[in-house]
């Protein structure tokens, strides 16, 4: 049974994919070791990917770079991208589209028609909302009103990159076509954000997966992140932790302390008001160091609304969710040495051979003078 | 011998008064010495709590610029951990804690950070104290310096600092005092201090006592949440970050405690929670201490007065008994 | 009326009732035995101090630098050994001739006090190789009070040994160096009056600079009168301390000194009560009397302290208590516990430099100050044995 499974999954990935049943697993592995999940997800999640349906995505563009779609393409891993384009069903996507026009829309609503209530809207890019939104058209609709449109039958709504989850740098004040994010802008608090400019690949691609595998979105913070990829700050989990902790800090650009690796927190780094696994997960598959940080650049907080694109890059981050540790000394700090035991005890004995000598000569004193006193 | 009434009471009267001379302690106001003023040049730092973020940036710059060991008084020994100050730590980033510690700079349920160090005061008492000069305070900066070669290991400016700044080494048979000198060495060669050249957030920072003073009013005068900027090492390096305005509470810590400090302290929380003495009067300790001194021996004038009295008594004293054999 | 005699070395020549005399005996007692142990002790954790740093033996810190090295052995010991002052300032300045029997025995205490307090100040010195800098011009610095103190301390052990030298000459047999001497001592025994006065209350004018640090009870610009006071009273209740462990221990008759005791008992009396006047007094001017009630356990050792002043106040009001010299001697014990406590307590347990900081003296620290006391004790029964310095009208023990 379990060797005609195998058998099985290994002739679909490698006829659908094109890879080595070893590296598919080993890519659900990393998926699971991404979202944090238990052991046995990943072979869940290689069931799930390899099922025959796979869900139709919707993918709408906006005030956008196409960061995000480029970074998912070229990413260095040899069949990420593929995995991705084909465990998904990309009905609509502008950029990778082959149909152009009417044919293009006329698609989209086909999709939307034959997968209503099932299939996944993932946005990227900000949508306008100054002036009835006039800023940003598609196929003659603005880009609220298509997003209004598509978000109706959803099952889910996934906004990749930081300008669809808060706005990202098209809002920038003084935002002068009213960029706000996707949730903002439809008015709804149940959207998966995965901000990031670009967002971690992996990120996207494990929420896609954990809801293709459990039939539901994984858990999110208050900003709708995926608590798997944006719980801990970057600071918590910084390759130059140890330096900011020991107080060795880069203070210009190309100094000492910026060549030997020092914390960039001085030349600006968010990495301590900034939530997103970037230090663990990294870029581009290539190894340590390939992330902002590593480079030797300052994190700017792109997964931060608030943060990135807000903040000027050189100014200094405050510190969150600062418990500070006991490696401070306390405002009173108890030193010195008090009374021992020892100690206490001779002070205390000779107080009382003190006392006792001086007690036994005025006694003995009293005695003489008083026989004096008998005598004369 | 036979000494009459009248002489004996002459005598007593006059051995009385020489002696008590030296004890009167009406302090003559024409002798009375004020505060020492600010130094014309002098230099200081402006350690702003709101700022600090706890790095201890500071504390690891002030060991290598002047090359203090490591303090291991904590634990396995492997991390510098001073506690306060000590004979290796002339700074050291201190934290208030209270309830949650959720914010920072509140006194309810938050977390404040004090920088120990120095206070470089106009009149120092530790100045005053010391009896062989080896604490001064004559260079033009008006940093409080120590010089160990005439040091004789008393610890007065130990004791006698109302900041508990001087540090003796007790382990140690060859000992030194242990405190900041504003890294006069780097000064010398044109640097500022290692722990404002080294903070990334400008919490300590260096400047002309003038210039200080101008930010610390250019500060108190911000809109609290109001976007700000603030300089980082001197006040005037160009090196600033922007930042909102924080909330400072009303008072300028070492603007006039005990005629007041070149090294002064601005913070979100009372002071008072940051451990650092409050209600020190505006009246330096060592002009209280040096005018009793200065009015009664009057630079040893009166001593010597009272020496000559009591010479004569004696000596008469001897001559009554030789005319007496 | 006693002969009246000025200078020690004169009394020699004075009548044989009084005349100083060796007192002879064994040197080898279990009372020096032990001593003799103790001393060793110190002289081992010394020496432990001068290799390993004053925290290898002592629990003093930065919250508290100064440790029972100084409020005990220096603040209280020199305090202790002011017999040697105030009997010189009766007999010589007051003229007062009659006290000169007790001049040479409190002048040995006193001597062999601050000799051993100059030591401790050596021994607790950090940088004690730089100790002559006291004394060098080239680093005078007259504005501080421990300046004045240490120079002062510096200058009062060297003059009394010079007031002492009589002795070793009379002992030697020298006559011609000793009449030469005594031609310059008024002078020396001037300088012998003067310097304790300046530093007795300069030890309280120290703690003027720390301000806030000692506690309101305490801190007041009086200290420096406050501490002559008491140094007086601390001499005077010497003087009798003395007097009757002197009798007890080389069983000697005290009889004859008795009515000079009775009448040092009347003066300490005196000095006790201005005392009190000014403590209370500078209080209810300053304002803070209030705090006697609402310290805590400072309170409490205010308290401790006033009734320790005031018992030997009681005692010796009564003219029959002082012709007693067991209540003399009750009386002097209070006045010196008082004393020292004050001491002690204006040192160490008044005194916080901030939050946090402990201090009590470790097991090697007391013995130190043990065996300097064991030292001071052992040198005094030695001292009185070989050379001329209790009256001699008692070197035949009574019984």
């Amino acid at each position: 049974m379990l060797d005609d499974c195998q058998t099985t999954l290994e002739t679909d990935v490698e006829a659908r994919f094109g890879i080595q049943r070893r590296d598919f697993m080993k890519f659900c592995a990393a998926l699971a070791a991404t979202m944090g999940l238990p052991k046995g997800a990943d072979a869940q999640i290689a069931a799930a990917i390899t099922k025959k349906e796979r869900p139709s995505v919707i993918w709408l563009h906006h005030q956008e770079c196409t960061g995000c779609s480029e970074s998912l393409l070229r990413s260095e891993h040899p069949t990420l991208e593929k995995l991705i384009l084909d465990i998904i069903s990309l009905d609509y996507h502008e950029t990778l589209f082959a149909a152009a026009g009417h044919q293009a829309e006329a698609a989209r609503l086909a999709a939307m028609e034959k997968n209503k209530g099932k299939y996944i809207l993932v946005v990227e890019g900000a949508i306008p909302t100054k002036d009835g939104g006039i800023y940003c058209k598609i196929g003659g609709q603005t880009s609220l009103e298509l997003t209004r449109q598509c978000a109706e039958h959803a099952a889910a709504i996934v906004a990749v990159g930081s300008c669809a989850s808060w706005g990202g740098m098209p809002s920038t004040p003084p935002n002068p076509t009213g960029s706000a994010g996707v949730g903002e802008a439809l008015g709804r608090k149940d959207i998966v954000t995965i901000p990031g400019c670009p967002p971690n690949p992996y990120n996207i691609l494990a929420t896609v997966v954990h809801f293709l595998t459990f039939g539901k979105l994984p858990a999110l913070d208050d900003k709708g992140r995926p608590l798997f990829a944006y719980g801990r700050l970057i600071h918590e989990n910084c390759e130059r932790r140890a330096h900011f902790d020991a107080g060795r800090f880069a203070l210009d650009f190309g100094d000492e302390g910026h060549r030997k690796g020092y914390c960039l927190y001085k030349l600006g780094c968010k990495g301590p008001e900034t939530y997103a696994n970037c230090p663990s997960i990294l870029f581009n598959d290539v190894g340590t160091g390939s992330w902002p940080v590593g480079t030797g650049h300052p994190c700017i907080g792109c997964t931060e609304k608030g943060i990135g694109f807000a903040k000027p890059i050189h100014a200094l981050a405050e510190l969150q969710n600062q418990r500070p540790p006991a490696g401070y000394p306390r405002i009173s700090e108890e030193q010195g040495t008090g009374a021992t035991a020892g100690a206490a005890a001779l002070v205390a004995g000779i107080a009382g051979v003190a006392v006792g000598a001086g007690a036994v000569l005025a006694k003995n004193l009293g005695k003489s003078e008083k026989s004096e006193d008998g005598q004369e | 011998m036979t000494i009459n009434r009248r002489d004996f009471l002459c005598r007593a009267a006059a051995g009385t008064a020489a002696v008590s001379a030296t004890a009167v302690l009406a302090p003559a106001p024409a002798e009375a010495r004020g505060n020492l003023p600010i130094p014309e040049q002098a230099v200081g730092l402006l350690y702003d709590s709101t700022l600090c973020i706890g790095c201890k940036a500071c504390m690891s710059a002030c060991k290598e610029a002047n090359q203090l060991g490591l303090e291991d008084n904590v634990g396995e020994k492997l991390w510098d951990t001073p506690l306060e100050l000590s004979g290796k730590t002339y700074t050291v980033i201190k934290i208030y804690q209270h309830g949650t510690m959720a914010e920072k700079d509140k006194a309810e349920n938050g977390f404040a950070h004090l920088k120990r160090q120095c206070l470089h005061c106009a009149d120092p008492s530790c100045v005053s104290a010391c009896p062989v000069n080896a604490m001064t305070k004559d260079g033009p900066l008006g940093i409080v310096e120590y010089d160990k070669d005439a040091c004789i290991g008393c610890r007065y400016c130990v004791a006698a600092c109302p900041f508990g700044v001087p540090q003796f080494q007790y382990d140690t048979p060859t000992p030194e005092i242990a405190k900041c000198q504003l890294c006069k060495h780097l000064l010398a060669e044109g640097r500022i201090p290692a722990c404002a050249q080294s903070c990334p957030t400008g919490a300590t920072l260096f400047g002309s006592y003038p210039a200080l003073s101008a930010e610390i009013d250019r500060r108190k005068a911000m809109a609290p949440g109001a976007a700000a900027t603030f300089p980082r090492r001197t006040v005037d390096s160009g090196d600033v970050h922007e930042k909102a305005a924080p909330q400072y509470v009303e008072h300028v810590y070492g603007q006039s405690e005990v005629g007041g400090t070149q090294v002064r302290y601005l913070s979100g929380v009372p002071f008072d929670k940051l451990g650092l003495p409050t209600g020190l009067p505006e009246r330096s300790y060592s002009s209280v201490s040096e005018t009793l001194q200065h009015t009664l021996y009057g630079y040893l004038a009166a001593p010597a007065v009272v020496l000559g009295g009591l010479v004569v008594a004696a000596l008469r004293g001897a001559r009554d008994h030789h005319d007496e054999e | 009326m006693e002969t009246t005699y000025k200078i020690p070395s004169e009394v020699v020549a004075a009548k044989v009732d009084h005349r100083p005399r060796p007192l002879g005996g064994p040197w080898i007692t279990p009372v020096t035995t032990v001593l003799a142990i103790l001393a060793v002790i110190g002289l081992y954790f010394i020496l432990k101090r001068f290799i390993f740093g004053l925290g290898a033996v002592a629990n003093i810190n930065n919250g508290f630098p100064w440790g029972i090295w100084i409020a005990w052995d220096v603040v209280i010991g020199t305090g202790l050994a002011c017999g040697g002052y105030v009997m010189a300032l009766m007999t010589y300045i007051l003229n007062r001739g009659e006290y000169h029997p007790l001049v040479r025995p409190a002048l040995t205490a006193s001597l062999f006090g601050y000799s051993l307090g100059g030591l401790s100040v050596l021994v607790d010195l950090g940088r004690w190789w730089n100790f002559w800098h006291i004394l060098s011009p080239a680093y005078f610095h007259p504005d501080s009070v421990m300046f004045e103190v240490a120079m002062c301390i510096a200058i009062y052990i060297m003059v009394m040994w010079i007031e002492f030298t009589p002795a070793f000459l009379e002992k030697w047999g020298m006559r011609d160096a000793k009449a030469k001497l005594n031609k310059a001592m008024p002078y020396f025994i001037a300088l012998g009056v003067l310097l304790p006065t300046m530093h007795q209350s300069s030890l309280g004018s120290l703690l003027v600079v720390y301000g806030y640090q000692i506690h309101g009870l305490w801190q007041t610009v009086m200290l420096p009168l406050l501490f002559l006071t008491s140094a007086i009273g601390f001499g005077f209740a010497m003087v009798i301390f003395e007097a009757a462990w002197a009798s007890a221990g080389f069983k000697r008759d005290i009889r004859p000194e008795l009515p000079m005791l009775a009448k040092i008992g009347k003066i300490l009396m005196g000095v006790m009560a201005a005392y009190l006047i000014l403590r209370l007094g500078d209080l209810i001017v300053g304002g803070r009397i209030g705090l006697v009630f609402t310290s805590g356990f400072l309170s409490l050792m205010f308290l401790i302290e006033m009734a320790l002043f005031a018992v030997p106040l009681v005692i010796l009001s009564k003219p029959a208590n002082r012709k007693r010299l067991s209540k003399l001697f009750i009386a002097a014990c209070s006045m010196i516990a008082a004393g020292a406590l004050y001491r002690i307590d204006a040192f160490l347990v008044a005194y916080q430099t901030g939050p946090g900081w402990n201090y009590f003296p470790s097991v090697p620290e007391i013995m130190v100050t043990v065996g300097l006391v064991a030292i001071e004790i052992l040198a005094y029964i030695v001292f009185v044995r070989f050379f001329p310095v209790l009256p001699g009208h008692s070197s035949a023990p009574v019984r």
